[in-house]
């Protein structure tokens, strides 16, 4: 096998691992518990209908970004737990400029969406700013700035929120017609629609590629985040550095609830999706911080959430089993990468000392 | 047992090594290595990096499985799965990097994974104190292991292992980190060692120490071992070449390159800390077109903060520093970097390479900013890998290609990457701190003939060792460095390493 293929399939071969192990421990769940456990899998993996897989690309879409602005800061070895704050509140922004439709068309929807990766940069901005200052873990500060999100988001919606006619739910003003962003239907019939947003998404997953892996900006990302001693000896500012990829992983993290308020919601209330943002690290760790990988991870999580939703009516067995399956990838995942690192490595020094052996000058092998 | 010969006649073989082999991982695996160590005794390991030492220590030390051979301590054969094995049959190693938890005492870093022992409190302590009398180890219990010396330090990891009940010590390249004084402190505690009848297996670079120490010396080379002798049956070079197999480099510099263009001007250096005491105080000194100046100095007495304070990675530094008459005192690393000045860091690990990154992102590394390494914004691996492809082959780094991690290769080897990448961006000064520090000797000679070919090429080089014949060989001037200040200038030409070795540790009467 080529370096290139054997990289390759220990690539595909740790995350299957992981879902191989994932899957056998959850059974061991249900086993225990006394769940029917061949009927739960056969309903989970049935083939989905259209309607269902537009579910599943929809909730992919919106995790998918979740999991890119996660790994922004993985890269960067920044734990950024505060995507789920700052989608929120970026929301938040966003639906109120869109409700408010100072511009026509979709000039109102590129105003809002600015503003909505402007606020999520800026709320991870703030934690970026004190670990690049005062040296604060960015965990600790972005969960309290969850905290913070929270309350600030549902202050501000009283004052400037409208009351839904019949209802308890408040709501900022809708976003205009002309200002949203027009589903795609898979098959013609209604409720098979897709996000339109889902390009956006995958423009999204092109820029992260390109930027970490073909840029200066990237290549000091991932440099800081490798080894922030040997950034610093080769010129990284990596105060600048720490700020600079907050503020990337927090408008990236402003985008995540924008799928939903243009393509469905239309407004940001008290009953906006929460939770996409702690999600988004479980998928970036199973992605590998990967664009395909992260896509991957997130339909597989959307797939999961998705087909778990009949098991209450169809096998008595709470949806929530998939919760626990969801959480045991994270863990296997996280384990079985470094099993497969270990090994890899490994095989790259016998590779290296295969390939010394055999020259007996002092010429350095050139491979042809 | 059966010979006469005084040193070893009471002495019974601890450690029997037969047939180990190893065929994998590491750069160079064991081949039927055959190791006999005598209790008592001090018993040295010699060989090139990358030669087999550290895997066969690793399998002594239960790290790492042999796939043949067998291993008996004090006459039974062991099976070391892992380093607890190693240790309760006797044997305890010291690393070269020091594994200490700076924030705790001495009594804690000893106790720590080791409290069913002496539990943590006064009977630790008490034992503690009753090794350390035992061997002539000086080591206060109470005190922070952030307040020690690298000397001190190395003598808890020392009493870490004596502490755990190990007979057998071995001891990687020990004296890597120390400066004269403190190698003749360790050599006085090894001697204490083996006379209460301990083995010490002592591998090391430095043969001149190696003959003054050990009682047996056995020579590695390819993976397996070439032949054991006695210190008194060899000199130092024909040690060196039955480790390398081949005639020797030496250090010394052809005829002076020193011109009158002054290239790196620092005046009146300081770095104060809160304490008050400075790291660096008024320092002072000027290095010509085709100059190398050595700095020698005893470890932590501003060398670190000197090179990090030129490369603009210290704040709070005062003062000014001059590059070829412009100032750059006010620049960024990076800047500073553009401006011509290549970094041969002290630590490779932590700041040359990025070791789970290929050889090619490691050429980009500190060149972000300049061709072949970019092209606008972007990164230019083809021009980057094809740049690397020039280094391996002109530095000789061997390697099977630009895409093997940094970390698969042999510290010589990635020594060779970051001479050749550091030379690479037509740099008018050089800065080398420790260059040669834990490479082999074939690596070494190749690294002290770069930094003849930059003098010649009309670099300014600063140099900083701890080797001392490194400095005298290399340098066209020395200055010392204690406590941050340079106290006094030395022509290598005349300076014995005596000389400077006591000039070094302040003895020397101010001339």
């Amino acid at each position: 096998m080529t370096p290139r293929m054997t990289k390759l399939s220990l690539g595909i071969g740790a995350p299957v691992l992981a879902l191989v192990s994932a899957f056998v421990i959850t059974s061991l769940v249900l086993l225990v518990a006394g769940d029917p456990v061949g009927e739960v899998w056969s309903t989970i993996l049935s083939v989905p209908e259209t309607r269902n897989v537009a579910n599943i690309i929809n909730s992919a879409t919106v995790l998918y970004l979740s999991g890119l602005a996660v790994a922004v800061g993985f890269k960067m070895n920044l734990f950024n737990i505060g995507v789920d704050g700052q989608y929120r509140i970026a929301a938040f922004a966003a639906a109120a400029v869109a409700g408010e439709a100072w511009l026509p068309g979709y000039l109102n929807t590129l105003l809002a969406l600015l503003a909505a990766i402007l606020v999520g940069a800026a709320w991870a901005g703030i934690a970026g700013l004190l670990r690049a200052t005062r040296g604060v873990s960015e965990v600790i500060s972005t969960i309290m700035l969850n905290f913070i999100s929270t309350s600030l988001v549902a202050y501000m919606l009283r004052r400037v929120a409208v009351r839904e006619e019949g209802s308890n739910i408040i709501a900022t003003k809708q976003v205009p017609e002309r200002s949203r962003i027009p589903g795609l239907s898979l098959s013609g019939e209604a409720g098979t629609e897709i996000y339109g947003f889902v390009f956006i998404a995958i423009l999204c997953g092109v820029g992260y590629w390109l930027v970490l892996n073909r840029t200066r900006f990237g290549f000091d990302l991932r440099a800081t985040g490798q080894s922030e001693t040997a950034a610093v000896a080769s010129g990284i500012n990596v105060k600048r550095m720490v700020l600079a990829s907050m503020l990337v992983s927090g408008g990236l993290a402003g985008l995540v609830g924008m799928p939903i308020l243009f393509g469905g919601a239309y407004s940001y209330g008290s009953t906006f999706q929460s939770g996409l943002g702690f999600a988004g690290i479980a998928i970036a760790l199973l992605g590998r911080n990967h664009p395909i990988g992260i896509a991957l991870g997130a339909l597989l999580f959307a797939f999961l959430d998705e087909q778990s939703n009949p098991l209450q009516i169809l096998v008595d067995v709470s949806p929530d089993i998939v919760k626990i399956t969801q959480g045991i990838i994270v863990l296997t995942v996280v384990i079985s990468y470094e099993v497969v690192r270990r090994y890899g490595l490994r095989l790259e020094q016998r590779h290296v000392a295969q390939a010394l052996e055999r020259p007996e000058s002092k010429s350095p092998e050139v491979p042809a | 047992m059966s010979t006469p010969a005084h040193e070893t006649s009471t002495h019974k073989t601890v450690v029997r090594l037969r047939g180990i082999g190893k065929r994998f991982p590491g750069v160079v695996a064991n081949d039927d290595v055959n190791i006999d160590v005598a209790g008592g005794t001090v018993h040295a390991i010699v060989g090139e990096n990358g030669a087999g030492k550290s895997t066969l220590m690793k399998i002594l030390y239960g790290v790492q499985k042999p796939d043949s051979g067998t291993i008996e301590v004090n006459g039974a054969q062991v099976d070391l799965a892992s380093p607890a094995d190693a240790i309760r049959a006797g044997v305890g190693m010291v690393f070269q990097h020091f594994m200490l938890a700076d924030n705790l005492t001495v009594l804690e870093n000893v106790t720590l994974g080791a409290e069913k022992l002496h539990g943590i409190g006064s009977g630790a302590r008490a034992r503690i104190l009753e090794i350390s009398d035992a061997y002539g180890l000086d080591i206060r219990p109470d005190v922070l292991v952030e307040k020690l010396g690298v000397g001190a330090r190395q003598r808890v990891e020392i009493l870490k292992v004596l502490y755990r009940g190990a007979k057998i010590l071995i001891l990687d390249e020990p004296t890597a980190v120390l400066v004269p004084r403190e190698v003749d402190e360790l050599f006085a505690n090894l001697r204490e060692l083996k006379a209460e009848g301990l083995a010490v297996i002592f591998i090391s670079h430095k043969l001149d120490e190696v003959l003054s120490v050990a009682d047996q010396v056995t020579v590695i080379r390819r993976g397996t071992t070439v032949d054991t002798v006695t210190p008194a049956s060899v000199t130092a070079r024909q040690l060196a070449e039955l480790m390398v197999g081949s005639e020797l480099p030496s250090p010394s510099t052809e005829t002076s390159t020193v011109t009158d263009e002054v290239l790196l001007a620092v005046e009146r250096l300081s770095l104060p800390t809160d304490e008050g005491r400075a790291l660096l105080d008024d320092v002072s000194f000027e290095i010509h077109r085709g100059e190398v100046l050595g700095i020698a100095g005893v470890e932590g007495n501003g060398q670190a903060e000197l090179v990090e304070a030129i490369m603009g990675m210290r704040p709070g530094v005062t003062g000014v520093i001059r590059l070829a008459d412009r100032d750059i005192s006010g620049l960024t690393t990076r800047d500073r970097r553009d401006a011509g000045v290549g970094y041969i860091p002290e630590d490779r690990h932590r700041h040359g390479l990025l070791l789970d990154a290929p050889l090619w992102e490691n050429r980009v590394l500190g060149h972000q900013t300049r061709p072949p390494s970019v092209k606008g914004v972007f990164i230019d691996k083809r021009s980057s890998r094809a740049d690397t492809e020039r280094i391996i082959e002109q530095y000789d780094v061997r390697t099977p290609g630009p895409d093997t991690l940094a970390r698969a290769l042999s510290g010589g080897n990635q020594q060779k990457l970051i001479v050749g990448r550091e030379m690479s961006g037509e740099p008018i000064l050089l800065i080398a701190a420790h260059p040669t520090r834990g490479v082999d000797v074939g690596a070494q000679g190749a690294i002290w003939q770069h930094i003849k070919d930059a003098r010649r090429n009309g670099l300014a080089v600063l140099l900083i060792s701890a080797d001392l014949d490194e400095l005298i060989g290399l340098s066209d001037r020395i200055e010392v460095i204690l406590r941050g200040q340079l106290v006094g200038e030395f022509d290598p030409g005349e300076v014995t390493p005596e000389q400077l070795g006591s000039a070094m540790t302040g003895a020397r009467e101010k001339a």
